[in-house]
């Protein structure tokens, strides 16, 4: 019963999505405020009724209800009930009634704080993004309904597949579903304006922090899942460049870009058609990566079930959004107007190289990611790209970007002077070569790259405290003391950019430790051996047999000594489970962690002779990845806190930058909350 | 002129989106069989071996009794997802594992079967891929059954999942074996 109120649910929000996405839309053509007025209930009643579908089928793997057929596959009785509510979502049907229901969210989000928006923008907005709603609900209904029964119900499901039950993984999809489908908010803010003609500064106030916000929790969920297959996996790496791991990456890279380009639509009133373009790439590469994900185009450890006729519906879907919005882009994007002039030595300068680097690393990912695909439809030669394409063609641009952003935050607006640039960044250049040269002396015998890589941090890390302080204290006639004090009262958004870039360092400091200075021990030993894995000495200590709840295990306790003094550091804990209901195997690395790198080992196979294969490392800098992260995730929400982003545009100071003849007079300033 | 610039993102676009739909409509789902390769010969090819004075592995190896092709590699993360499946194909069912180590450092495809278990009764390195290209492998992992005669019989891109084995490989085995 529960699930068939799911089922009618979807269908009555197909419905509404139907009148939402037609009815506004023709009353911002004929100005008509009662038909533009029927967008935001349409919203919000849309998102209550998918919402509630979506219980329905949380409710269903809640009790395990076997007579759904989605719970059947994906969901065992024994399971923990964390991964049983996991579970609605680690699944093709699931994951797009998420994806929907994020999708509604976003529109119902609009519908509640956009009221200052001008109402034919608020209407084209929720009516763009009401096609996008549409397009997905169609998908479910005829090809992926995940209320489908089976009769006679089986007394136990397939379980899900268990390298998915894992905590760090419950939450990673939600979070990246957040993020990829807030992009839409982007999307259809850029297709209504396109469709108005018109962008201006006030139109780039109300994209950002829908795309920032987005950006928040699509860095988050990549973060969580880097920090997954780092653990769980169990061999010690954070990125692997798996499509579909890129898939998540391109979004990211061209969000990047969106928030970046947008500061100077805000600003200067330029960069417009660049920021519409991006706007449609951002949420157009999430769409492409749902469908090599979904479409089976592509083969990787994340891949859902594959299913040819799915494939040609998302394909289908695919061309009408991102075809049709990059076609009324080919015909509106030509009448926006440019705004003001800049040279290329300015804030604008360096943010479209920001922009340009940023989108050629996404444009490298997208080639890396598909050339295998189009190389067997031109030729029929079937080739794969690893790893090692992606470390010399991703890694130097990173560099450079590092290596620019340092200089060019510090670029004034419209003409910038690099030389005075150069002059102020003198005390970073010292840190750097301070810092780099103690990190030689430190770790000695690391190779170059490694310590270019910390160089880079060191400069990224530097430079952006040295623009902070030039921030409280742009001359000297301030006094120290006071440029303290000024600090505190910074507006939010300058801490939330100093943090994000902060993040970026503490990042690239973090995977130069995990990636190029680590040690690694793979050898085979019974009980009571010892492996020594640079400065540190393991000890196979015991290997025991131990029960989970839908598992059995092996567990291999290491104890960890320091190899010079003997030192007991700490015991680390792996485990092999082996799940009862498929059979399959997953490795728990144990793993002891501080600010100095983590201890990482894993226990492998039995080997035939009664002893263990065991992998064993010493990743430095490790938690640093993490904690980059974070600080990222902290900037984006200190600068979605902003006041400027909070009060609605045009701002006081700008009435006669004020929306023109079509806009109405209750566009003035009011508070957006 | 300037009208051209902007539709060249439409253009770029449908241009990839051509791509995705030959791919999807050419029936060539990467984990399903390409029809042309069952029921013919395996491919000539012949690989030098992984541990120096074992054997390596060529077209005759595969030869008189029904055997499995395994291509794996060390960089791989669905090989690792699979290789329980194939640990017990060796050591539970009783069949003939043959490995091909597809572009991979040989100290690290060692490491991968210390730490994971040797379920390969010969393998050969495939340093360059060109006997993949024979194969037409496209991704890694790929197995293939092969029977007695040398022909092969089954195809797999991608894991084997426990489903594989129980409605694909298994049952073929026991076919071909009796």
């Amino acid at each position: 019963m529960i699930a068939e109120l799911g089922h009618f649910a979807l269908t009555l929000a197909a419905a509404l999505a139907l009148i939402q996405a037609t009815v506004p839309m023709v009353g911002a053509a004929r100005r008509d405020h009662a038909m533009m007025a029927v967008a935001a209930p349409a919203a919000i009643v849309q998102f209550l009724v998918l919402g509630l579908s979506f219980a329905a089928l949380m409710h269903a793997y809640v009790t395990s209800d076997f007579s759904v057929k989605n719970v059947v596959l994906n969901s065992h009785s024994l399971k923990p009930m964390l991964y049983k509510i996991s579970g609605t979502w680690g699944n093709h049907e699931g994951s797009l009634l998420l994806w929907v229901a994020v999708l509604a969210l976003f529109g119902a989000l609009v519908a509640l704080f956009g009221r200052n928006l001008p109402p034919t923008l608020k209407a084209r907005t929720l009516g763009v993004q009401a096609l996008i709603t549409l397009g997905f609900l169609a998908f479910m209904l005829l090809t992926s309904n995940p209320f489908e029964r089976v009769f006679p119900p089986p007394l136990e499901g397939n379980d899900l597949n268990p390298l998915l039950q894992d905590p760090g993984l419950a939450f990673h999809p939600p979070m990246l579903y957040v993020g990829y489908v807030g992009l839409s908010i982007a999307f259809s803010f850029a297709c209504a304006a396109l469709i108005e003609g018109k962008v201006d500064a006030a139109w780039a106030r109300w994209v950002r922090p829908w795309t920032l916000l987005a950006w928040i929790f699509l860095t988050a969920g990549i973060a969580l899942g880097s920090w997954w297959a780092y653990y769980e996996l169990g061999w010690g790496g954070f990125w692997y460049w798996d499509p579909v791991e890129n898939a998540s990456f391109m979004p990211w890279l061209a969000a990047t870009a969106l928030l970046h380009s947008a500061i100077v639509v805000e600003k200067r009133d330029t960069l417009k058609s660049w920021t519409i373009l991006l706007a449609i790439i951002a949420f157009g590469l999430s769409l492409i990566g749902t469908f090599l994900v979904r479409s089976g185009v592509l083969t990787s450890v994340h891949a859902f079930a594959v299913d040819p006729d799915r494939g040609i519906f998302i394909l289908l879907l695919l061309v009408l959004a991102i075809g049709g919005s990059l076609a009324l882009y080919a015909w509106r994007a030509p009448g926006l107007k440019g705004g003001g002039l800049f040279r290329p030595v300015s804030r604008e300068g360096a943010l479209v190289m920001n922009n340009l680097l940023l989108s050629t690393a996404a444009a490298t990912v997208f080639v890396g990611t598909l050339y295998p695909l189009f190389l067997e439809v031109v030729t029929g030669e079937k080739i794969s790209v690893g790893p090692p394409y992606f470390n010399i063609t991703f890694v130097p641009i990173m560099a450079v970007l590092v290596a620019a952003l340092g200089v060019g935050a510090m670029l004034p607006w419209k003409r910038g002077d690099l030389p005075a640039v150069t002059r102020k960044l003198t005390a970073a250049t010292i840190f750097t070569a301070g810092a780099t040269a103690v990190a030689i002396l430190f770790w000695t015998g690391e190779s170059a790259l490694a310590y270019a890589g910390l160089a880079f941090s060191f400069w990224l890390g530097a430079a952006t405290m040295v623009h902070l302080w030039q921030r409280a204290r742009p001359t000297k006639r301030v006094s120290v003391a006071d440029g303290f004090r000024r600090m505190r009262d910074l507006p939010r958004a300058v801490w939330g950019m100093t943090l994000a870039h902060l993040g970026v360092a503490v990042l690239i400091f973090g995977a130069t430790g995990a990636s190029v200075m680590t040690k690694e021990t793979i050898a085979a030993g019974v009980p009571g051996d010892s492996f020594t894995v640079g400065d540190y000495r393991f000890t196979l200590d015991r290997v025991e047999q131990v029960p989970g709840p839908n598992y059995r295990a092996e567990r291999g306790t290491f104890r960890v000594y320091d190899a010079e003094s003997g030192d007991f550091i700490a015991d680390l804990a792996s485990e092999r489970r082996r799940y009862v209901a498929s059979g399959q195997e997953t490795t728990e690395a144990g793993i002891a962690t501080d600010l100095g790198g983590d201890l990482y080992a894993v226990l492998g196979q039995p080997a035939d002779d009664g002893g263990w294969s065991v992998r064993l490392y010493r990743k430095p800098l490790v938690p640093w990845l993490w904690i980059g992260s974070t600080l990222l995730v902290i900037g984006g929400f200190l600068s979605l806190s902003d006041r400027r982003l909070r009060v609605g545009a045009p701002t006081r100071s700008g009435a006669q930058e004020a929306p023109g003849a079509d806009a109405p007079a209750g566009a003035a300033p009011e508070p957006a909350e | 002129m300037r009208r051209v610039i902007f539709l060249a993102p439409l253009a770029l676009f449908l241009l990839v989106a051509g791509y995705f739909a030959v791919q999807l409509l050419s029936g060539r789902d990467p984990s399903e069989v390409p029809s042309a390769l069952i029921d013919r010969p395996a491919p000539e090819f012949s690989l030098p071996p992984l541990y120096a004075g074992e054997a390596g592995l060529s077209t005759a190896d595969l030869n008189g009794r029904p055997s499995i092709v395994n291509v794996f590699a060390s960089w791989c993360v669905p090989c690792r997802v699979e290789h329980p499946m194939l640990m017990r194909l060796a050591e539970e069912e009783g069949a003939t594992v043959f490995g091909i180590a597809y572009k991979d450092d040989p100290a690290a495809s060692k490491a991968f079967l210390e730490e994971l278990g040797d379920p390969y009764a010969r393998i050969g390195v495939d340093a360059d891929g060109r006997a993949a290209i024979e194969w037409g492998v496209y991704g890694v992992p790929e197995t293939y059954v092969i029977d007695a005669d040398g022909r092969i019989r089954y195809k797999r891109t991608g894991p084997i999942g426990p489903r594989h084995m129980e409605d694909d490989i298994l049952p073929l085995l026991r076919e071909l074996g009796s």
